[in-house]
């Protein structure tokens, strides 16, 4: 029998707001425990939550980049369950009625688009974090509890793991675009679950379904998806059943394992949250959000396209980050020789960022001084040798490359008549090569290049040293 | 809807509750009562009528997203039962 695999994601993003969903306390990960927190996020008795009107403004921009139906009117609901990690007992969450819903995402994969649809998008809060196995203790952080999050659920129309990954970047790259939340799987501002189930190829019966988590990067979601999806044929195939269970990814071993929790019975007894007003977005309201809606991927690839005239290859590297746009973009306000900055960009600047891992925030270069370099080698200050020796330099020693060539002397010998005497010393001491090459062997022209270039410390000009040399040399010929 | 006695306990569950034998009983009973007595209103006909969530005809009370002053650790940790210097302290989850 052929399978076909039916998955679903979930995927919670952590808002960018300053402070908390209803409440002030901030919202700064890495503060040590339980320092950002309030009565109201503890869940304190009489205590009321406030609605940070910022989270409900990044949601509907989520909405809107997504093709969601901005609902106008939309309700907060309490998810009852008893848990340590969260104080009142109930998450406030959306149930009925969330800001957003119905829209969709195409992705492209193997050079075919497809839609999944996404289901709704809501805003919540998250909980807090427990320290498990501290002897007969559990300890509890309570800085998490109250960050606003938004739940992205799609519909069950991912196919295979690679479309799962596919969906789960362009989220990503959106969240990002958006500036509603920083991406970061690795500490868990980005997150994904995954309901997955088989089922014979083509059939529209959905077979029991699985829930997957901790799956803290993309490859991972691939990767424990495609894990999931084996384990379960191989139990089909050899007429078992597939129970219906939480798993986590542990991407140590590779492995999936059942998620350690007591049995207890899940019933949220949703309700809808009386502390919490309805919330009615308005047309004017939208059209505001609207018109301020960060530009999306795909609207700045092609801005960036017409733009700068280079290449769609350079765009698709450019755009990939929010931020690697934004580089280019600023450096591009320096200099307009753009293929340059982007091959600059795409060679050395990508090269630098994964041999030190480190992200285009971190790069120790100021796009101002990418755009002065570029235009010192496009107006003959220094030659392209040279310039990669500057950016070395400014790799370790912040500082204007004009100011770094001063100071190492490396200004480039443009002089003709500085090089005619260097080329004609040269010719004096290599006469065994002028032997050579009035013999007819043009590859030691070569030679003649680099004794020029080391009698300069490489600062010669090298389309003049090439000129001169070739003169001087053909002269000798006739 | 008829509370059952499966339901009590059910019910108790979810609230982290030990019931006596008398008081499932006991429960049963009453909440049985408070179901009945509610029950009344079925008696109107809402079909044509959109469910409220809220009471009261207020929508969008917002704050604007700025951090405010909390409270101390020492504060917080304060009032639970058990704590450590920067934790909340809880038996043993999983």
């Amino acid at each position: 029998m052929r399978f076909e695999a039916v998955i679903g994601l979930e995927i919670h993003a952590q808002l960018l707001t300053e402070s908390k969903l209803f409440c002030g306390c901030s919202t700064k990960f890495g503060n040590p425990p339980n320092t950002n927190i309030c009565p109201v996020c503890m869940g304190h008795p009489g205590v009321l939550p406030i609605l940070n009107k910022k989270a409900v403004e990044f949601t509907i921009r989520m909405g809107l980049a997504t093709s969601c139906t901005i609902n106008k009117y939309s309700i907060f609901a309490r998810k009852n369950y008893f848990y340590p990690d969260l104080p009142k007992g109930y998450q406030i969450s959306q149930y009925e009625l969330p800001l957003c819903s119905n829209g969709y995402l195409e992705i492209e994969h193997q050079n075919q688009r497809k839609k999944i649809r996404i289901n709704r998008i809501h805003l919540e809060e998250d909980a807090g974090k427990s320290i498990h196995d501290q002897g007969n203790f559990t300890l509890l952080d309570f800085n998490r509890c109250g960050v606003p999050l938004i739940e992205i659920v799609t519909a069950p129309d991912i196919q295979t793991p690679e479309e799962a990954g596919i969906f789960l970047s362009e989220i990503r790259q959106i969240v990002k675009y958006l500036g509603i939340c920083d991406g970061n799987m690795e500490e868990g501002s980005l997150r994904c679950d995954a309901n997955v189930s088989i089922r014979e190829a083509g059939s529209n019966i959905l077979g029991t379904k699985t829930e997957v988590k901790n799956m803290n990067s993309i490859k991972n979601v691939v990767d424990a998806l495609k894990y999931e999806i084996e384990r379960q044929i191989e139990i089909v195939s050899s007429g078992g059943r597939i129970i219906q269970q939480t798993l986590l990814w542990n991407a140590d071993k590779q492995i999936i394992e059942p998620m350690r929790t007591k049995e207890e019975s899940h019933d949220y007894r949703y309700f809808p949250e009386p502390d919490l007003p309805i919330v009615e977005v308005n047309e004017e309201w939208l059209n505001v959000i609207r018109e301020n809606l960060p530009e999306l991927p795909s609207i700045r690839k092609e801005r960036m396209k017409s733009q700068y005239n280079i290449p769609d290859y350079d765009i698709e590297i450019l755009t990939t980050e929010k931020e690697f746009a934004d580089y280019f973009e600023e450096t591009a306000k320096f200099t307009d020789d753009y293929k340059s900055i982007s091959n600059w960009f795409m060679t050395e600047i990508l090269k630098i960022l994964n041999e030190q891992k480190i992200s285009i925030k971190e790069f120790p270069i100021k796009p101002e001084y990418l755009g002065e370099l570029i235009k010192l080698i496009n107006n003959q200050t220094i030659s392209g040798k040279i310039a990669k020796e500057v950016f070395n330099e400014m790799l370790v020693e912040p500082g204007s490359p004009s100011e770094i060539i001063k100071e190492k002397n490396l200004i480039q010998i443009s002089d003709e008549k500085i090089i005619e005497e260097i080329v004609q010393k040269v010719i004096e001491s290599n006469q065994k090569q002028v032997q050579q090459y009035l013999e007819g062997k043009d590859k030691v022209f070569a030679h003649f290049v680099g004794q020029v270039m080391r009698e300069t410390k490489g600062k010669a000009n090298p389309s003049l040293v090439n000129k001169i040399l070739k003169e001087k040399l053909d002269n000798l010929r006739k | 809807m008829k509370i059952t006695k499966e339901l009590i306990l059910h019910i108790a569950e979810l609230s982290h509750l030990k019931l006596k034998e008398d008081e499932i009983e006991k429960f049963q009973i009453e909440l049985n009562q408070i179901l009945e007595y509610v029950d009344n209103l079925n008696e109107i006909d809402t079909s044509s009528i959109e469910p409220l969530s809220h009471p009261l005809p207020i929508v969008n009370v917002f704050r604007e997203d700025r951090v405010e002053k909390s409270i101390t650790r020492e504060e917080a940790l304060k009032n639970a039962p058990e704590a450590t210097d920067e934790f909340f302290k809880v038996p043993k989850v999983i």
